[in-house]
């Protein structure tokens, strides 16, 4: 992964002191409450319900054990022993002192980690594929252009004050698991005509309240020009993007209000300025990212070695795992493994100081040190050897990580939602744990299949509601909380937004309604067929109708 | 007493008197005058080579067009641009086109709610003046200028990004 230079380092120190220092002149009284605010945000420290909340960039998911070591060192001395992956790779405090906040990120920045553009209306953490460099189906790895993002958006002096928060995903990959359509910006990579690399950038895609698939804004770009038609896209925001109302503020309300043929003329325009200029990036700027993400050291070794293919067969709850939990890989002999942050009872998410020493301790033995944070609030370990899937699984029961149900209805995406986050009109995590009760049967959860269940405490869709197969949101109806359910969103390449069934359910009704639309599912499935795929043939009346029969 | 202003990283004196009324146009001296006043009176502005002993600047919000700009740039030797918020960032962009495309030269001044914490980002997209806000300490928001040594972008004083000027 991307290890800091000397120039990197000092940039982060400097951070620090800056931080530092605009939180002595707040506790001074020497910035005001509004003042603070946007800086505060800018370093991702949000005021909560109960206290603080700060998040902490994971940038693109890529973690090395020290840096997870750190992490479960901050939650114990500065939080109450736990910490949480949310759904954009990041992880998240939920009760730091504001005062203590200055030296969180020193510690951070001892192991090149921070919490800069976590938060606030600026270029935040840039997301991709949980399983990049290691994916069977992607075309190269894209965490060097993440990291060439990465640098490029850090403090950019002209995109700090934006009419609001951006985020840029990137995908390498044939499935799409970065859901770059559901981004500001979504960087794709692909082959121009010549097989060499370049960019379909596509632009305006989000969820919140106004969710919308992304346009192409542009084919098959060189890379050379990557950094400056980005710019030239957020300069045209940065420009004509609403700021009169927050709520119509992101760039999909600019790219939906000029249509996407006009906002291409503006971007084009201003990127005439800034192409074929010092912003071109070097082959060799290039390459030296590229050096940053070698293969590592792997053994030559085949796949489904004999003490794998034994194991498997004696022990069907091993092989469930390994079906469910374990990904194929572009290395013979070796898998990416998927530790389930989704057991029943636990906050989606949610990982203990423990927990995050054992993490730590399993990457050094298991997978070269490496840990990656996945947007679907789990963690992978993406380079196991097969040989010993069977010892690292055995290592996990106990830990509570192998959970085999990734990609199950249980494997749900999360907000915090109102048990902890100020702006949640509903609960969340206690919907997520009435559904894992409700479905705590494995057998029956691999016979369904792939189903994704999202749920968002408000319509801010921070749970990504919207693109889930099962989409929850939390509503607040003359200050009851209601869930209104909607079906048939998805994330991938075929992105699109789920449409809501009918009028909201009573918390206590929702297992009940999520078992019906199940049933509808399994009555109606031909052979082999995933609920999106029912859903998409069937539509929604014979769910809409088994759940609001009398 | 005039009011005081961080110019080329020092506190100077500000020579400019601001004209918010042309009723008012001082005989002499620099005068900073808005562009919609001007518009309005485009006698105001003195002639280019005329006979006006001081320096002229104008004055313009961030979501001005910069092409609307153009016929100043040589006549001009000042241009301000407020902020009304120090949120709204169109501030920034307007300033790395008068800089970076168009070339201006003259004095870039960040006027309005200009605070210490946002003019190292000022300060690259090519401001060369501040006019801090009159309730904070303008020592202070001095060292604002100085929060850090290293930067990765290309920017409208340094057109290296950090790719090509790394040690």
């Amino acid at each position: 992964m991307y290890a800091y230079t000397e120039y990197d380092q000092q940039l982060l120190n400097e951070r620090v002191a800056q931080y530092r220092n605009q939180t002595e002149r707040f506790l001074d009284g020497k910035l005001s409450d509004e003042e603070f605010l946007a800086l505060r945000l800018q370093n991702g420290l949000y005021v909560q319900r109960h206290a603080p909340m700060l998040r902490v960039a994971i940038p693109y998911g890529m973690l090395n054990s020290t840096q997870v070591r750190m992490l479960a060192e901050i939650s114990r001395d500065f939080d109450k022993g736990y910490a949480h992956f949310s759904t954009r790779q990041n992880i998240q405090y939920n009760w730091p002192a504001l005062e203590q906040v200055p030296d969180i990120l020193e510690k951070l920045a001892s192991v090149q980690m921070h919490a800069i553009q976590t938060s606030g209306n600026c270029i935040r953490n840039v997301t991709t594929d949980q399983f990049a460099g290691v994916a069977t189906d992607e075309l190269e790895d894209p965490r060097p252009w993440c990291e060439i993002i990465r640098q490029w958006s850090t403090f950019h002096p002209e995109f700090a004050y934006l009419p609001r928060k951006f985020k840029i995903a990137v995908n390498a990959s044939a499935s799409d698991r970065a859901a770059i359509k559901f981004h500001d910006i979504g960087v794709e990579i692909v082959q121009d005509a010549t097989g060499a690399t370049a960019f379909d950038i596509w632009v305006g895609g989000g969820l919140g309240r106004t969710p919308i698939v992304a346009e192409k804004v542009t084919e098959a770009l060189p890379p050379k020009y990557l950094l400056s038609y980005l710019e030239a896209i957020l300069r045209v925001y940065n420009r004509y993007g609403r700021r009169d109302n927050k709520y119509k503020a992101r760039i999909k309300i600019l790219v939906k209000a000029l249509g996407v043929e006009a906002f291409r003329e503006k971007v084009e325009a201003e990127w005439q300025y800034m192409k074929d200029s010092e912003m071109d990036l070097p082959e060799a700027e290039i390459q030296r990212m590229r050096s940053f993400f070698p293969l590592p050291a792997y053994d030559t070794l085949a796949d489904n070695p004999a003490e794998l293919v034994a194991k498997r067969a004696e022990n069907p709850g091993f092989d469930a795992w390994i079906k469910r939990n374990c990904t194929a890989h572009k290395q013979p002999g070796y898998m990416a493994v998927t530790l389930s942050l989704k057991a029943t009872a636990v906050a989606p998410g949610d990982v203990t100081t423990e927990e995050l020493y054992a993490i730590a301790d399993l990457a050094d033995r298991y997978s070269f040190g490496e840990i990656r944070s996945t947007h679907k609030q789990n963690v992978v370990l993406a380079d196991v050897r097969q040989d010993q899937l069977f010892a690292l699984w055995s290592e996990l029961k106990p830990l509570g990580f192998a959970t085999a149900n990734i990609g199950c209805l249980t494997d749900v995406i999360c907000c915090p939602g109102g048990d902890f986050c100020s702006l949640a009109n509903a609960k969340s995590i206690p919907i997520a744990e009435q559904i894992q009760r409700q479905f705590d049967d494995l057998d029956y959860l691999y016979d369904l299949g792939e189903i994704e269940l999202n749920i968002s405490g408000c319509m801010n869709a921070c749970g990504h509601h919207h693109i889930g197969n099962i989409g929850i949101l939390g509503v607040d109806k003359k200050g009851e909380e209601y869930y209104q359910v909607s079906l048939g969103g998805c994330s991938g390449r075929d992105a699109k937004v789920g449409k809501i069934i009918g009028p909201s359910f009573f918390e206590n009704d929702i297992a009940g309604v999520i078992t019906k639309i199940i049933d509808v599912y399994v009555e109606k499935r031909i052979e082999g067929e995933s609920f999106l795929s029912t859903y998409e043939r069937v539509g929604m009346a014979p769910f809409k109708e088994r759940v609001y029969a009398a | 007493m005039p009011r005081k202003i961080i110019k080329d990283r020092a506190i100077v004196d500000d020579s400019y008197t601001q004209v918010t009324d042309v009723s008012q146009m001082p005989a002499s001296g620099d005068i900073l005058v808005a562009l919609d006043l001007l518009l309005e009176n485009p006698s105001v502005l003195p002639a280019q080579g005329g006979a006006w002993d001081g320096k002229i600047g104008i004055k313009v919000t961030g979501d001005v067009e910069p092409e609307a700009l153009v016929e100043y740039l040589d006549k001009v030797d000042l241009i301000a641009i407020e902020f009304p918020v120090f949120r709204d960032g169109r501030g920034y962009s307007l300033a790395r086109i008068l800089r970076d495309r168009l070339g201006f030269q003259g004095e870039l001044r960040a006027c309005g709610d200009v605070l210490r914490d946002q003019m190292f980002y000022m300060q690259r997209c090519g401001f060369n003046s501040f006019e801090p806000r009159d309730d904070r300490s303008i020592e202070e928001a001095l060292n604002g200028l100085s929060d850090f040594t290293v930067t990765y972008q290309a920017d409208a004083v340094e057109k290296r990004p950090i790719y090509l000027r790394r040690p």
